[in-house]
C-alpha cells in the first residue's frame, strides 16, 4: 500500500494576493478512493486552496501533483511558468470543483449545464451526451427536472445539478467547497445525502466544510486548517476524539457550540 | 393664424413616405448589425487581456460618442474620396452610422458583460472549457440577453438617426418629407405626418422587442 | 500641414464665430431645456390627470421623432402660421422641446427612485407639499439626474450641428463653407470634429467636477 502513488499530493504549496500571504507551505495527499475534508476557522484558506488545485488560482511555490502530473506550472531553466490556456483548461478538466453558490448557467437547462463540458471538452456527440446528463441527474435524483432552467430549481436541486455536471466530467477527483452553507437548513440534507452517496461509490473528494457531523461520518481523513497551513491531519475518530493541538479544540469548541 | 389642415396633398405622396421610412429602417437595420460586429469586439477587448486593445476600445467610443454624427458622415461620404476610398452614399451612411452605433453598443456590451456573474465563469473554466470556449458557450449568451433591453433602445435611436441620411440626399423618410413640404407648401400636414410615421415605427419596432424579450425570459 | 495650417490661419475669425454660435445654442437650449424639463418632470409625476397626459405625449412625441425632423418643422412651421422666427431661434426651440422632454423624462425617473419614506417624513414633519418638493425632494433628484443632463448637454452641442441644413452659421457650416472654398475636406471636417470633441470632453469633465462637488456634501 506505501509504494501505490498517491492521486493528488501537494507539496510546499504557497500562495499570496499581493503582499499578504494565505497558503505558507501547504502538505497535502490523497490517494485514489479517498475521501478527505478540511475543516478549520473562516479565513484560514481552505477555499483558496481548493482553486489552486483546479487551477482557478495562481500561485508562487510549491507543486501539485495531480495522478503522476504536475499541473498549473512547467519549469524551464529552473524558471516556473504558468501553463498555456488550452494546457490549463485539459487539467481542469481532470478535477471536478462544486462551488458554494452553485454557479450554474443560466441561460443552460439542468441537462444542458452537464452536457456542455461533456460536448466541448469531451468531445461527446450530442445523444452520447444527453444520455450521460440523464444518467448523472438521476443519480442525483433530479431525472424529472432535467428541462428546467437553474430559476425554476430550488438551491437544493441546483446544488445537485452541480455536483452532476462536476461528476459526468469522469474527474479523478471532485472538489467540494462549502457546497451546503448558501442553502436553507431543511435543504442541507438532500446534498449531504448525495454527496455521501457519491463518496460510497468510490470517488476521491476534498470536501471543504463546517458540518462536523457530516465530516466525521463520510471521511476517511479529516484536516485541519489554521492560518494557512494544515495543522492536523488524521482519521475522524482522532480529530475528534481526543483534540491534540491548543489551536484545534479551540476550533471545535467554538464550532460545536 | 389663418391655417387650415388639408392632408389631401399628402395622402398623394405618402407612398413616397413609405418607401421612405423602408429606406431608413433599411440602413438602421444594415448599421446596426454591423456596429452589433464592432461592438462586440470592442466590448470583449475592453475586458480583455491586451491593454493596447483596451486603449484602442477608450479612445473609439470616446471620439464617436462626442462627434455629431452628421461631422462623421460627412467625413465618410465626402473626404473618403480624397484619400482614395469611394463609396457610394448608401455605403457612406451605413458605415458612418455603424461606426457610430458601435461605439454605443459597446458600452451596451460592456454593461452585459459586467453583470455576468463571475462565479458562473469560473464554474465554466472548472470544468475545462478554454477561455474562447468559456465566452462563446457562457459569457456571451448571458451577456446578450442581459444587454437585450438597450440593444432594442440603441437600435431604435439609431432608426431615428437615419433621418440625417437626408443630408447627402438619400431619399429616405426626412428627405421625402421635406420635398413634399417644399413642392406642396402644406408644412404643418407634412411635418405631423412625418413625425407620426417615425413614432408609429418607434412604437412598432419597441413592442416587437419587448415581445423578443419575454420570448428569452430574464433568467 | 502647412497650407492647412496657413488656411486655418485665413478662416481663423468664421470658425471662431461658428465654434462661439454652436456653443450659444447649446447654452440656450439646454437652459430653456432645463425649464422646461424641471416643469415636465413635476407634472409627470405630481400634476393632474389632464396635465399629466398632456406631457406625457409631449414627452413621447419629442422623443419618437428624430431631432432633424423636430428642427426642419420648427424652420418650416412658425412662419405659415404667422409666427415669425429665425432659422437660428427656429434651431434652438426645436433643441430646447427636445431636451425638455429629455430632461423631464429623466427628472421624473429621478424623482421616482427617491424612497417613499422621505416624502412620508418631510410630511411628518409639517412640510407642506411644495416645501417637500424644494427642499427634500429636488435636491436628492438634481443629483441623481446630474450625470444624464449633462449628457443631454453633450447630445445638444452634437444635434446643433444639425442646424447646419437650415442654414445657421454654426461650426459645421462655416467649415463647410471654407471647404467650398480651399477644397480641403478631410482636413477641415477633422479640424471642426476635433472642435466638437473639445467641447464635449470639457463639458463632460465640468460635469464629473461638479459631481464630485455635491458628492462631497
Ligand atoms: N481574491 C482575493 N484577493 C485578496 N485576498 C483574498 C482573495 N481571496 C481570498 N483572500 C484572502 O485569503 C484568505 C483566505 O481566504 P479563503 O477564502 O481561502 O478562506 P476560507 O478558509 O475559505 O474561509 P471561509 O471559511 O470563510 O470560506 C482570507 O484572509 C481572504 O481575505
Ligand atoms: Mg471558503
Amino acid at each position: 500500500m506505501e509504494n501505490v502513488q498517491p492521486l493528488l499530493e501537494i507539496r510546499g504549496l504557497h500562495k499570496h494576493f499581493g503582499s499578504v500571504e494565505v497558503l505558507k507551505g501547504v502538505d497535502l495527499t490523497l490517494r485514489r478512493g479517498e475521501v478527505v475534508s478540511i475543516i478549520g476557522s473562516s479565513g484560514s484558506g481552505k477555499t483558496t486552496l481548493l482553486r489552486c488545485v483546479n487551477l482557478l488560482e495562481e500561485f508562487q511555490d510549491g507543486d501539485i501533483v495531480l495522478d503522476g502530473e504536475t499541473i498549473g506550472y512547467s519549469i524551464v531553466n529552473g524558471r516556473r511558468h504558468r501553463l498555456r490556456d488550452r494546457e490549463l483548461s485539459r487539467q481542469r478538466s481532470m478535477t471536478g470543483m462544486v462551488f458554494q453558490s452553485f454557479n450554474l448557467f443560466p441561460h443552460l437547462t439542468a441537462a444542458g449545464n452537464v452536457m456542455l463540458g461533456l460536448r466541448k471538452v469531451r468531445r461527446f456527440g450530442k445523444e452520447e451526451a444527453r444520455s450521460i446528463a440523464e444518467r448523472w441527474l438521476s443519480r442525483v435524483g433530479l431525472a424529472s427536472r432535467s428541462d428546467h432552467y437553474p430559476s425554476q430549481l430550488s438551491g437544493g436541486q441546483q446544488q445537485r445539478v452541480a455536483i452532476a455536471r462536476a461528476l459526468a466530467m469522469d474527474p479523478k477527483l471532485v472538489l467540494l467547497d462549502e457546497v451546503t452553507s448558501a442553502l436553507d437548513p431543511e435543504l442541507v440534507q438532500e446534498v449531504l445525502n448525495t454527496v455521501k452517496g457519491i463518496a460510497d461509490d468510490g470517488a476521491t473528494l476534498l470536501i471543504v466544510t463546517h458540518e462536523m457531523r457530516f465530516a466525521r461520518d463520510v471521511s476517511h481523513r479529516v484536516v485541519f486548517m489554521d492560518q494557512g497551513q494544515v495543522v492536523e491531519d488524521a482519521p475522524p475518530a482522532e480529530i475528534f476524539g481526543n483534540s491534540r493541538s491548543q489551536r484545534l479544540a479551540e476550533f471545535l469548541r467554538n464550532t460545536r457550540t | 393664424m389663418g391655417y387650415t389642415l388639408q392632408f389631401g396633398a399628402i395622402w398623394a405622396s405618402f407612398d413616397k413616405l413609405m418607401s421612405g421610412l423602408a429606406i431608413g429602417l433599411g440602413l438602421a437595420i444594415a448599421a446596426v448589425a454591423i456596429g452589433t460586429c464592432f461592438g462586440l469586439l470592442a466590448a470583449f477587448a475592453s475586458v480583455g487581456l491586451s491593454r493596447i486593445g483596451r486603449m484602442i476600445v477608450t479612445c473609439y467610443v470616446m471620439v464617436i460618442r462626442n462627434l455629431p454624427l452628421l461631422v462623421l458622415v460627412l467625413l465618410v461620404y465626402f473626404a473618403l474620396p480624397q484619400a482614395g476610398i469611394r463609396l457610394d452614399k448608401y455605403e457612406s451612411f451605413i458605415g458612418a452610422l455603424a461606426l457610430y452605433s458601435g461605439a454605443y453598443l459597446t458600452e451596451v456590451f460592456r454593461a452585459g458583460l459586467t453583470a455576468v456573474p463571475k462565479g458562473v465563469v469560473e464554474a465554466a473554466r472548472a470544468i475545462g472549457l478554454t477561455r474562447i470556449q468559456t465566452n462563446v458557450f457562457v459569457t456571451a449568451p448571458i451577456m446578450l440577453r442581459n444587454a437585450l433591453p438597450s440593444l432594442g433602445n440603441t437600435f431604435i435611436g439609431m432608426f431615428k438617426d437615419s433621418s440625417i441620411a437626408a443630408a447627402i440626399a438619400i431619399p429616405e423618410l426626412t428627405f421625402q418629407a421635406r420635398k413634399i413640404n417644399v413642392d406642396t407648401f402644406r408644412v404643418v400636414e407634412t411635418w405631423i405626418v412625418a413625425s407620426g410615421l417615425y413614432i408609429a415605427a418607434c412604437f412598432a419596432i419597441a413592442s416587437l422587442l419587448r415581445r423578443l424579450e419575454r420570448r428569452f425570459p430574464k433568467f | 500641414m502647412q497650407t492647412f495650417l496657413d488656411q486655418v490661419w485665413i478662416a481663423r475669425w468664421p470658425l471662431w464665430d461658428g465654434f462661439l454660435l454652436t456653443i450659444e445654442i447649446a447654452i440656450s437650449a439646454i437652459v430653456l431645456g432645463t425649464v422646461v424639463g424641471c416643469i415636465c418632470g413635476i407634472q409627470l409625476l405630481f400634476g393632474p390627470a389632464i396635465s399629466r397626459l398632456l406631457f406625457r405625449l409631449y414627452v413621447d412625441v419629442m422623443r419618437g421623432t428624430p431631432v432633424l425632423v423636430l428642427i426642419l418643422a420648427a424652420f418650416y412651421i412658425p412662419s405659415v402660421v404667422g409666427i415669425s422666427l429665425n432659422a437660428t431661434q427656429a434651431g434652438i426651440l426645436a433643441l430646447s422641446l427636445f431636451a425638455g422632454a429629455h430632461i423631464g423624462e429623466l427628472l421624473r425617473g429621478a424623482l421616482q427612485a427617491i424612497p417613499p419614506g422621505q416624502a412620508e417624513a418631510a410630511r411628518s414633519i409639517g412640510l407642506t407639499f411644495p416645501q417637500t418638493l424644494t427642499y427634500v425632494l429636488l435636491p436628492q433628484a438634481l443629483r441623481s439626474a446630474l450625470p444624464p443632463w449633462i449628457n443631454t448637454g453633450v447630445e445638444l452641442i452634437k444635434g446643433s450641428s444639425l442646424l447646419s441644413i437650415i442654414g445657421v452659421g454654426e461650426l459645421l457650416l462655416k467649415t463647410q463653407e471654407v471647404i467650398g472654398r480651399t477644397f480641403m475636406t478631410i482636413e477641415f471636417y477633422i479640424f471642426a470634429g476635433l472642435l466638437y470633441l473639445a467641447a464635449n470632453i470639457s463639458l463632460d469633465q465640468l460635469g464629473k467636477m461638479i459631481e464630485r462637488r455635491v458628492q462631497g456634501r
